[in-house]
């Protein structure tokens, strides 16, 4: 079982990270991946970029906590998480998360799992930069209702 | 010396993501240094919201923590969203 954890500003390829992670997940029946990009759009308004803060290294160790969450709760033989941070222009993908398991569902439910964390608890502050100038994204109650699905403590 | 840092919407009330500093002994604890950077940016209390957690040294403390010894102290607004 091996968990890796990337938390850069160093842009990355989907396509690519997922056929090297296939390659190594050579053990496994199921690889499911999610990759998450910058929306142009939000609330009616054109946004051009995103940009993130993270505070390290609580923002690694609590992604890397919650992948081992994952594999006491799945079958996993394989967990890759990587997350960008600074300035990320729309259309580029922010987050990347890949799982292998020996089934299907494992696969599919640990990738939602560690998505529903990313999204609601990860340590991350997102500003969003469109025309009307800059703001700080507030949490939704929809994204902590898909958080409350899994009942962590 | 102590590093403080503000992330999120705290960088632009403060109008700096961190600075040295060196606090007063009227801050002896992390209740009181809610307080004095409150009035120190005159933030209107948003510093003394629960939703902001404060780490010291990269680790989530309550707000009797007592400062001493603490080189860096991070004010953390609430995460997620998007």
């Amino acid at each position: 079982m091996t968990i890796e954890v990337i938390v850069s500003k160093d842009p990355f390829d989907a396509g690519l990270l997922l056929s090297e992670f296939t390659k190594t997940a050579d053990q496994a029946g199921g690889i499911v991946s999610f990759s998450g990009q910058v929306r142009p759009k939000a609330n009616q308004e054109d946004v051009s970029a995103l940009v993130l803060q993270s505070y390290e290294p609580m923002t690694t160790e609590g992604i890397r906590a919650r992948a081992v969450d994952a594999q006491k709760r799945w079958p996993l033989d394989q967990i890759l998480i990587r997350h960008r941070i600074g300035l990320i222009s729309t259309g580029e993908t922010i987050v990347f998360v890949a799982t292998a398991s020996a089934h299907r569902r494992a696969a599919f439910e640990a990738a939602d799992f560690l998505m529903d964390y990313l999204k609601t608890e990860a340590v991350f502050w997102k500003k969003e930069v469109t025309e009307s100038g800059e703001h700080w994204i507030e949490p939704r109650k929809e994204d902590y209702q898909d958080g409350e699905r899994w009942n962590v403590d | 010396m102590l590093e403080l840092l503000y992330f999120g919407k705290l960088g632009d009330v403060t109008g700096k993501t961190s600075e040295q500093i060196e606090l007063p002994p009227s801050v002896p604890d992390l209740n009181s240094l809610r307080q004095w950077i409150d009035e120190r940016f005159e933030a209107d209390g948003i510093f003394l919201e629960p939703t902001v957690r404060i780490a010291v040294d990269n680790e989530i403390k309550s707000n009797d923590f007592k400062i001493s010894n603490a080189r860096e102290i991070a004010f953390l607004p609430p995460v997620g969203g998007g």
